[in-house]
Formats: C-alpha cells, sequence, structure tokens
C-alpha cells in the first residue's frame, strides 16, 4: 500500500492512473448529480418558513463545504511539495486553485441571490461572509502568485506558502457563526449530534455532497493530467507514450 | 510514525511549516480576540440597555421578534416591533418593506440609531433564519405537540 503512494509520486505512474480513473469517477459524477438534483429539486419537501426558496441550499451548501474542502487539500499538497519536494504535490496543489476558487465563487453567488429575498440584502459584512470573501482573494491570490513567478520550483514554494498562511481562516469561516454573532444562520449540518434538518431533506443535501465530491475529484485528475502533459513534454516517457511505443 | 520524514532537512522544513502555522494562528487569535465586538454584526437589547452600545451612532440591533409585538399603520409602511433576547426587549420603529422571512418569533437584525426615549429607529431591517429545516406537516407536528404539553402541564396543576 505504501508502495503504491510513492508509485503515484511520479508523474508517469500518476498519469496512467488518472487515465485510467477518469472515466468511472466521470460517470459516478453524472449520475450522482441526477440522482441528487432529482431528489433535492423535486422529491424533498417544500419548508415550512421558505417554501421552495431553500432549495439552493442544495449547491450552495455543497460548494461552501467544497470551497473549504479544496483549500485544505491545496494546503496539504503545498505543505508535502515544502519537505518532500515533490513534483505531483506541486501539480496537484496547481490543479485544485482554479476549482476550489469556482466552489467559492458559486457559494457566494447563491448565498446572495438567497440573501436577497430571505433575509432583505444582496451582501452583509457579516463574520461568514467576510471570511468566504477572504477565501475567495486566497486563491486568486495563490493563482496569480504562481503565474507572476516564472520559475516553476520558486512559484511552487512560494506558493505552499501562501497556502499554508491561508489555511488559519479554514477554521474561521467554519466557526464565525459560533464565535460571532452574524446574519448567516448556524450550522445545520454537524458531524457530531443530530443535525436541524429534516431527514427528507438531509439525504438530498448528502448526494450533492457526494456528487461535487466526485465532480471534484474527476476534474482535478483531468487538471493535473493536462499539467502533466505540459511539464513532462521533454521526457522521454512522454515521447515514447505518445508515440505508442510504450510498455 | 511512518509518516514523519526521516531525513534531517526534511524534518526541519516540516517543524519551520508547522511553527509559521502556529504564529499565524495565534496573531490571529489574539487580533479576533482584540477585536471581539467590531466583529460583531450586532449588539443584543441587554447590550443595549446596560449601555455597551454607542449613542447618537448608527449600529445594528438583533434578537428575536418578541411575539405579539408587531404593530402596523394602516395609513402607511410604518412598523412597530419589539426586539428581544428573552431577558430585555428594546421598541423597533421602521417605514418601509420587510424581507420575507420576517415573523413574530423569527430572529431580525435592524440598523439604525437609539433615540433619547429608549426607541430604536431602523433603516434597514434584515431577517435573520435560524439553522431549522423542515416540511410544513412537521412543523404543524412539533407545535400540536407543544400546544399538547403545554395543556398537559396546565391540567397536572
Amino acid at each position: 500500500m505504501w508502495s503504491f503512494f510513492h508509485r503515484l509520486a511520479s508523474p508517469k505512474h500518476f498519469y496512467r492512473f488518472a487515465d485510467r480513473l477518469i472515466p468511472w469517477l466521470g460517470w459516478s459524477t453524472l449520475i450522482t448529480f441526477i440522482i441528487g438534483l432529482y431528489l433535492g429539486l423535486i422529491v424533498a419537501p417544500t419548508d415550512y418558513q421558505q417554501g421552495e426558496s431553500y432549495r439552493i441550499i442544495y449547491i450552495h451548501v455543497p460548494a461552501a463545504w467544497m470551497s473549504m474542502f479544496v483549500y485544505v487539500v491545496m494546503a496539504i499538497a503545498g505543505g508535502i511539495g515544502l519537505i518532500w519536494k515533490m513534483k505531483m504535490a506541486d501539480i496537484i496543489a496547481s490543479s485544485a486553485a482554479p476549482l476550489g476558487a469556482a466552489f467559492t465563487i458559486l457559494a457566494l453567488v447563491t448565498g446572495s441571490l438567497w440573501g436577497k429575498p430571505m433575509w432583505g440584502t444582496w451582501w452583509i459584512w457579516d463574520a461568514r461572509l467576510t471570511s468566504e470573501l477572504i477565501l475567495l482573494f486566497l486563491y486568486l491570490g495563490f493563482i496569480a502568485l504562481q503565474s507572476a513567478i516564472e520559475d516553476r520550483r520558486t512559484a511552487a514554494n512560494a506558493c505552499a506558502i501562501l497556502a499554508l498562511v491561508g489555511v488559519v481562516n479554514i477554521p474561521i469561516i467554519h466557526y464565525s457563526v459560533e464565535w460571532w454573532n452574524t446574519l448567516h444562520q448556524g450550522p445545520t449540518v454537524t458531524r457530531f449530534g443530530k443535525s436541524a434538518m429534516a431527514t427528507s431533506m438531509l439525504i438530498p443535501l448528502l448526494t450533492m455532497f457526494l456528487a461535487f465530491k466526485l465532480y471534484f475529484a474527476t476534474t482535478l485528475l483531468m487538471r493535473a493530467r493536462v499539467e502533466i502533459l505540459e511539464r513532462e513534454r521533454d521526457t522521454t516517457w512522454m515521447k515514447n507514450m505518445i508515440m505508442g511505443s510504450d510498455e | 510514525m511512518r509518516l514523519l520524514p526521516k531525513h534531517p532537512k526534511r524534518r526541519k522544513r516540516l517543524a519551520l511549516i508547522v511553527l509559521m502555522i502556529a504564529g499565524i494562528g495565534s496573531a490571529v487569535a489574539l487580533a479576533a480576540v482584540a477585536l471581539r465586538q467590531n466583529i460583531n454584526l450586532f449588539y443584543s437589547p441587554s447590550q443595549i440597555l446596560a449601555g455597551d452600545a454607542p449613542r447618537n451612532h448608527l449600529f445594528r440591533i438583533g434578537g428575536l421578534v418578541e411575539k405579539g409585538s408587531l404593530k402596523r399603520n394602516s395609513n402607511n409602511l410604518e412598523i412597530h416591533f419589539e426586539v428581544t433576547d428573552t431577558v430585555n426587549k428594546v421598541p423597533v420603529i421602521y417605514t418601509g418593506i420587510l424581507p420575507d422571512l420576517f415573523r413574530e418569533g423569527q430572529g431580525v437584525v435592524a440598523q439604525g440609531k437609539l433615540g433619547a426615549d429608549g426607541v430604536f429607529v431602523a433603516s434597514t431591517v434584515l431577517a435573520k433564519h435560524d439553522e431549522n429545516y423542515m416540511p410544513p406537516e412537521a412543523a404543524q407536528a412539533i407545535s400540536d405537540a407543544q400546544k399538547l404539553k403545554l395543556q398537559s402541564t396546565m391540567t397536572g396543576n
């Protein structure tokens, strides 16, 4: 098992691994999305307070969870890259950044669309919304820093440090609604203890969460594959693979 | 233990990263504690009555809309209600359109100024949603059960 991870650290093996996994992940993403959207938009009952409008949580909440999850993935990859000087770690971190930024934008936009009719405002500078916006800037900063530094090694190190510094923001986002009083409501779904949501509404939410996770895994591998192609274009294994004389 | 790097150079880098995150984490924590009240979005009625809220300045009040306190003016959009934190209450006056979720017994955040008479004159009113999601039938069942419980305790006395 340990040697499996060691092999994955080499771009060549990772490329093959991604190639084999992507179709499976892609199809399961599509199927889970269809089931999740059907359950969420059609099967789940209306809410006693918000009526049909609450259904935006089936996009908003998974997107917000993923925005934090992807950042942690990025920071861990950055840390591994700094300590072990591993090429693949840098590839994973830089492939994850735009995906995380997209999830963050999706969470902010859907939240804003919901906020206008429900709260009465598109935006408010409360702790939850502000810390989520900072998360978006961290992602954008990561992407900008990477494209600003020409040397791959230097860029990878600088970006990894930025990602690790920004990780402080993740617990702040998560606990902001408990540490400070905010307009954003408290957590509905908690890992421990009963969640404040009817089961008939919770199951579609968890299905959508799984769909978002699968989507992330699929697109991360696809992006990593492209990165490998670009970075390893001068290597012999790449030439052999493209010429079809591999194995 | 295999997770920890064996190479001394890598160990040093790991230690540096842990130190960096711990340092930044504590710096941010100290800043957050120092700015505690500034980060809070609103003052509760108890804080306002204790004199914590700024006088003659815009600030936000937050709490629940007291049940039975909502009064509408039939001629214009003027609305009177009380905001409570279940201990203290502050009367609020507001002219305008209320958000969908504004309801008695539900959370509210209003921005405005506290008048000398102790009435909060709001310029904006926002509804604060709670974290409960359930179908209408479930909500009905809960309120029925609560009524039943109330009745049984009353007959029990």
